[in-house]
């Protein structure tokens, strides 16, 4: 039995992973707590769904179409709400009240359009599933852990390899600095923007996928848990995030399997809360990026 | 005196008002809390609870909710001494979400089908008393040796530390009795509206309370004040656009951040 639950919380820990290597990311750019990226991830769900509904797509039409409006998404919210702020050097909370209408605003424009209730792909795409002695490992299931291995993969040959991505992580380190150095940082804050929502999009068609239902208010919990696992890998640390993921999700999952299975959202928080009074500034957390 | 509209606008106002100040007083302090609505659910099924329950007069369940806030704001005040700018923020989020998952499983206070039957005790009266009140108290404040404790440790922790201001007490202090004021925000709340669910305090009330204090301006509570009266005023102005009212707000929110980043009334420092 541990075996399966093991499986299982790395499953959904690594689309917690995805969502919160969004957050990292955006908040090491910019110190921005991007309160709308739940939402960027439901609207990734919703494309990955019209891909496969009105297109008649199949799995990897929709990731690749909830990857692509995601980063659309990304890039008009960074563009609009964002942006105007920041040139205007405001109140550093000013953003992050921003993307709370840009959360609004989403939710309620999916909502009117493809209405306020729970929506499933339209056929179960769990194809076939496998039996490997205790464990059933399903087709949907390895999807997703192919998926976000790939993600994974390639963002941190992304970050470490290419000169875009020495460029951001110059960003991240210090914006003034960078912007001395040549970098353009205008343009590095964007990318960060596409690259963050790519991946919120891509872990919104695998959870609806994996859970068969999408609703346009899914962004809140995925949102606040993605929010949960960036604390607990440290602020601005894409490995962190990928760890607070995996912990939040097995976190999850096994408080299902061994505890009441009715407290498992307040689980992931008691565990996060216990974490920080240890170490205040997250798991691999430093000094740096502390205050917002 | 008003019809049933003007008064039921009010009295959210009024709540709101509360909620703000709620919030304003740890963030005079530098203390950000987005799960104000934690708090106030407390107070809300504190109070109901004993009202309903067991048929307790109003003003002792309020005074009750209001304590039991209190208390829980004292455990949450102590991870604030060491955890500040943004993981405070997103801490007091999962306290907000554990506090909602509590009440949504908790046999007693109905779990997810909600507590109803609750006495309408809630009067604009009470609510106009309670709200001077307050104005009056956080008006003596900020020229208190207190007050004056309470803007040292936002402008500068150590300093303040060093000139022999009590930081544990000062933030325990703030966070516990902005507690407080949530769960009395709560207990109103609840005893006017007369159904509660886990749903009406989660994130988005949050939220909400969250934006009034950052839209009024985090300079002074004036503009915590002025932010209640927006928020709650403007979908009720908007009424008008029907179902497009909160797509309208979420883009109000963002203009107005764009063009007065510092808040209504906030100043730049």
């Amino acid at each position: 039995m541990l075996e399966q639950q093991v499986l299982n919380g790395v499953m959904l820990g690594s689309t917690y992973a995805l969502i919160a290597i969004g957050y990292t990311l955006i908040f090491g750019v910019l110190h921005l707590v991007h309160l709308a990226h739940g939402e960027v991830f439901m609207v990734g769900a919703f494309a990955g769904l019209m891909a496969v509904r009105f297109a008649g797509g199949d799995v990897f039409m929709a990731i690749v179409f909830g990857l692509a409006a995601a980063a659309a998404a990304g890039a008009l919210v960074e563009l609009l709400a964002i942006r105007p702020i920041r040139r205007r050097k405001g109140h550093s909370l000013a953003p992050m009240i921003s993307t709370i209408g840009v959360g609004i605003v989403l939710q309620e424009v999916v909502a009117r359009t493809f209405g306020a209730e729970q929506v499933g792909f339209p056929h179960r795409m769990e194809a076939t599933s496998w039996h490997v002695g205790t464990i059933t490992v399903s087709s949907v299931q390895l999807l997703i852990l192919g998926v976000s291995i790939v993600l994974m993969v390639a963002l941190h040959l992304f970050v470490t390899r290419t000169r875009l991505g020495m460029a951001m992580r110059a960003t991240a380190e210090s914006a003034s600095i960078a912007h001395t150095l040549g970098i353009r940082s205008e343009r590095i804050v964007l990318l960060t923007f596409v690259i963050a929502s790519a991946l919120g999009g891509a872990a919104g068609v695998l959870v609806g996928l994996s859970f068969n239902a999408i609703s346009p208010f899914m962004g809140i919990d995925m949102g606040i848990k993605g929010l949960a696992a960036m604390l607990l890998g440290g602020l601005g640390n894409i490995y962190g995030a990928m760890l607070g993921g995996l912990i939040i999700g097995m976190a999850e999952v096994l408080s299902v399997a061994y505890l009441a299975s009715s407290y498992r959202d307040a689980f992931a928080f008691i565990i996060m809360i216990a974490v920080l009074l240890l170490r205040p500034r997250g798991i691999f957390g430093s000094l740096h990026h502390v205050e917002g | 005196m008003f019809d049933q509209y003007t008064e039921s606008v009010l009295i959210f106002m009024l709540i709101n008002v509360v909620l703000a100040l709620s919030l304003y007083l740890p963030v005079s302090a530098g203390l950000l809390s987005l799960g104000q609505g934690g708090f106030m659910a407390i107070g809300a099924y504190t109070s109901s609870y004993l009202t309903v329950t067991f048929a307790w007069p109003f003003l002792a369940a309020l005074v009750a909710g209001g304590l039991a806030a209190f208390l829980v704001g004292v455990i949450v005040g102590f991870p604030a001494l060491r955890i500040k700018g943004v993981y405070l923020i997103i801490l007091t989020m999962g306290f907000g979400e554990i506090v909602r998952v509590f009440f949504l499983n908790f046999e007693r206070t109905g779990a997810a089908s909600g507590l109803g039957g609750i006495p309408g005790h809630t009067t604009l009266p009470w609510l106009i008393a309670v709200v001077a009140v307050l104005l009056a108290g956080f008006w003596q404040l900020r020229r208190s040796r207190m007050g004056r404790a309470i803007a040292a440790v936002r402008e500068d922790e150590l300093a303040a530390e060093i000139i022999g201001i009590n930081l544990t007490r000062v933030k325990i202090a703030v966070f516990a009795i902005g507690g407080a004021l949530a769960g009395l925000a709560g207990g109103f709340y609840a005893h006017y509206a007369s159904f509660i669910d886990p749903a009406q305090f989660g994130f988005h009330r949050s939220a909400e309370i969250f934006i009034m204090v950052l839209l009024g301006g985090m300079g002074n509570f004036i503009g915590a004040t002025l932010g209640a009266v927006t928020v709650t005023l403007l979908p009720e102005v908007l009424r008008f656009l029907q179902d497009w009212r909160m797509t309208f707000f979420g883009t109000l929110l963002i203009v107005m951040m764009i063009l007065r980043p510092w808040g209504l009334v906030g100043a730049r420092r």
